[in-house]
């Protein structure tokens, strides 16, 4: 069971993909978890036989319990050396090797919980994760905290979507320990957009609908470029360490109707084209509504970057999303006076913000990366 | 764990009368029963406990000691060697650290370095507390102090039930056994059932019943635990009161059933926090009822300074109703 | 096509984009991005809907055009005629 989230201690299988005797390619989706973030795909990284299935449907299991294992596994391709450290645990356990503990994730940021409550909790099934707030000392999670949330009804047999009374408490529990952890900064920087609007309309003018692109994906493709020239705001704060990642994998956060937000990857997105960068936005936007992402997707970001659209509000501070290090927040892009040459134009302004945590740099740093994706946004024919 | 009798043929004494009658009935009932302590005698005790006994005993019986706790102690010890049932006064625990010699290093040890050949059957009863303003020196609560040495047995009696009947018991024990009367304690006044005629000297007592939290206490302080719980209960909070009554050897069962069934606690203790014995309790829960709990560990012991002589500033260092009722509160309904 | 039929389409896409959308609430004045909370995406893959369905070139700068049910009738019917 990979650990899809920060604060993931458990998911449920709601669907096997494959059955024993199948052949697996590294990258296959091969079932289906239900975790506080819908259900999402799980991906194979070995290639081979399926043999044995190991947690049957409907089973919930803590993160790190092995699910499947596969006969003749092979490494299909051993990780590129900067892959984020948040890579999920081991899914899929080779046959014929030494008998494999549970990986368990190591959980930070802990819950307060009293031995009563915890011992009730496993004994009632309860995730003790799923519960919100503690009503004990110190906030902690107490025997009657656990019972009530045991006493709820079981939920409808598993099924794929959204819980979005379940995401709430997965952001809450990430927001939470965001806050308390992170000693963030702040840096805000006003761009001028005309440049970048103007380029917009002309890319766009000739083209369909479907080929058109919106200017959130100028601002995530800045974003991601930006990071090239500012590596230490992209990767993870683990165990009192940054660990940078040299693949720039942008979290794209993702508003879901009704409340909820999910960030999932887009992947390598400095190396992307404007049009794949516009189709992977299109492609997550939807399957983040309809509670479809994939597990890699969930655990590969190595930055966030919101846009609230044309409808947010004017500048946006973020909250990191641990264990990453920095949030790159795009306001509504905004008609304002702006001094052009020494006289005051009309002139169309975005309000760039980097939430960055400062344990892994200082001001300077995001400083210098507002500035480079306020030039980069000059020239968009180059993005 | 036995529970409070209530008896409706009963009659009202008070704890220091208590004490006497204890006295009594042991000098009647066995005649190496004897005496000895600082104006004991003549003065009829510090305390007034001894008083009119030199009259109805004699001065065989009820010796006047010069005011030297080593000597007088270590002859309670010589007699109890060789046969006697000594009951000796020290007039208060601050005083007994001159006899502390002659308590660890002869009493509790000559029964195992002789291979049991000689019993140490002595009784040493003492005043221990704070609340009479009497100032640092005489307001210490060591009893948690003597409650760590091995071969001794330390008996808080907190009602005027224990004060009457736990001497017999501790004379019947053929090792040294120390009584810890508190001092604000002889003046209260209490339904003595005239059915009971002993008591055990080794288990715990639930006084009050409740599920919400467990207050363990001994001494001094039961009775601020128990208005306590009165106080609680109007809020809807069932605290359960326990008094130790035996402080070694602990009635550890008692306590972690209490716990088990609370899983909250809060333990009173006028002596101070640190090194005390409910440090040694709190430890006890975690060692052996840890999975219990459903809430840290609270206790009200004294501030860690030498006892102020200034009433309010007395009654600020000890324990009280108030700060009981503050602490269990914090566990069972955190603000 | 009539206003009708257009009112319907526009009802049916939006509510493929926005399943949890309450259509029957939909008023002709109201800001549909509003009403149905629909974000540039949103309103991106509604406008490649209606071209797909009606066949109909809509450029970036009528996007505006669109924004309540009133408007893009109007619009849609116009466009649709030529």
């Amino acid at each position: 069971m990979p650990a899809l989230g920060a604060d993931m201690e458990a998911g449920t299988l709601v669907e096997w993909l494959v059955k024993p005797g199948d052949r697996v390619n590294s990258g296959d989706v091969i079932a289906v978890v239900e975790t506080q973030k819908g259900a999402i795909e799980v991906e194979v990284f070995q290639t081979g036989v399926l043999s044995d299935i190991l947690v049957p449907v409907g089973e919930r299991v803590p993160v790190g319990t092995v699910l499947a294992q596969i006969d003749g596994a092979e490494r299909a391709t051993p990780a590129p050396a900067a892959e984020p450290v948040i890579t999920p645990p081991p899914i899929v356990a080779p046959r014929k090797t030494p008998p494999l503990r549970a990986v368990v994730a190591p959980r930070v940021g802990r819950l307060k919980v009293t031995p009563a409550a915890r011992r009730r909790a496993a004994a009632l099934n309860v995730d003790i994760a799923t519960i919100v707030t503690g009503s004990g000392v110190e906030g902690s999670i107490r025997l009657a905290d656990v019972e009530s949330a045991g006493a709820a009804p079981v939920r409808a047999a598993a099924k794929r979507g959204l819980d979005l009374s379940q995401m709430r408490k997965a952001i809450a529990a990430a927001m939470s320990r965001s806050k308390r952890e992170i000693p963030h900064y702040y840096l805000t920087e006003t761009v001028d957009l005309s440049a970048a609007s103007t380029w917009i309309e002309r890319f766009n003018v000739d083209k369909p609908p479907v080929e058109r692109i919106l200017p959130a994906v100028l601002f995530l493709k800045a974003a991601a470029l930006a990071l090239r020239e500012q590596l230490r705001l992209n990767g993870a704060y683990e165990n009192d360490a940054f660990v940078p990642s040299s693949n720039i994998h942008v979290g794209w956060a993702i508003s879901l109707r009704g409340g909820g937000l999910i960030a999932p990857a887009i992947r390598d997105a400095d190396k992307k084209s404007l049009a794949e960068l516009m189709g992977a936005m299109r492609d997550l936007v939807e399957r983040a509504r309809r509670g479809n992402l994939r597990s890699s997707e969930l655990t590969s970001p190595t930055v966030t970057v919101t846009n609230v659209g044309d409808r947010g509000a004017e500048s946006v501070t973020g909250i990191i999303y641990p264990p990453q290090v920095s949030i790159v927040g795009f306001g509504r892009v905004v008609a304002r006076p702006w001094v052009v040459d020494g006289r005051i134009e009309s002139r169309p302004l975005v309000t760039v913000t980097l939430a960055a945590d400062h344990r892994a740099t200082d001001g300077h740093i995001g400083g210098l990366y507002l500035a480079a994706v306020a030039r980069l946004l000059q020239e968009p024919e180059k993005l | 764990m036995s529970a409070p009798q209530t008896n409706p043929t009963a009659t009202r004494i008070t704890y220091r009368e208590a004490c006497k009658q204890a006295l009594r009935e042991a000098l009647l009932a066995d005649s190496r029963v004897f005496l000895m302590g600082e104006d004991i005698g003549r003065y009829g005790g510090c305390y007034a406990v001894t008083k009119g006994l030199l009259k109805e005993f004699g001065e065989e019986r009820i010796r006047d000691t010069p005011l030297s706790e080593s000597a007088f102690v270590g002859a309670g010890v010589g007699a109890a060697m060789a046969g006697m049932r000594p009951i000796v006064e020290i007039m208060t625990v601050n005083f007994s650290l001159l006899a502390l010699d002659q308590i660890l290093n002869n009493a509790v040890t000559i029964p195992h370095m002789s291979g049991g050949q000689f019993a140490i059957p002595l009784v040493i009863r003492m005043a221990t507390g704070g609340g009479r303003r009497v100032a640092a020196q005489h307001s210490r609560s060591l009893e948690g102090w003597y409650a760590h040495i091995p071969g001794l047995r330390i008996l808080t009696p907190a009602t005027v039930e224990d004060a009457r009947f736990m001497l017999k018991g501790a004379l019947a024990d053929p090792n040294p056994v120390i009584i810890f009367e508190h001092v604000m304690l002889y003046n209260m006044e209490s339904d003595l059932s005239s059915d009971v005629t002993e008591v055990d000297i080794a288990r715990a007592m639930t006084h009050r019943p409740g599920r919400d939290v467990s207050l363990i206490t001994y001494g001094g302080s039961l009775s601020k635990a128990l208005q306590a719980a009165d106080a609680l209960a109007a809020d809807g909070i069932e605290a359960e009161v326990i008094d130790l009554r035996v402080l070694r050897p602990l009635d550890t069962k008692a306590i972690l059933e209490s716990v088990s069934k609370t899983r909250r606690c809060v333990i009173i203790d006028e002596g101070w926090r640190s090194g005390s014995i409910s440090a040694e309790i709190g430890m006890r829960i975690v060692e052996e009822a840890f999975f219990e709990l459903d809430a840290p560990l609270r206790r009200v012991c004294s501030r860690e300074v030498p006892i102020p002589y200034a009433a309010h500033l007395e009654d600020a260092c000890l324990p009280q109703t108030a700060t009981i009722v503050a602490a269990a509160r914090e566990l069972v309904r955190p603000t | 096509m009539t206003d009708a039929e257009i009112r319907a389409l526009i009802l049916e896409l939006i509510g493929e984009i926005a399943p949890e959308a309450d259509l029957a609430s939909a008023r002709d004045q109201d800001d549909l991005r509003e009403a149905f909370d629909l974000d540039s995406m949103d309103f991106a893959n509604f406008v490649v809907a209606l071209h797909d369905r009606l066949g109909v070139n809509i450029p970036e700068v009528h996007y505006n055009r669109l924004f309540t049910l009133e408007r893009a009738i109007d619009y849609l019917r116009d466009a649709v005629a030529q």
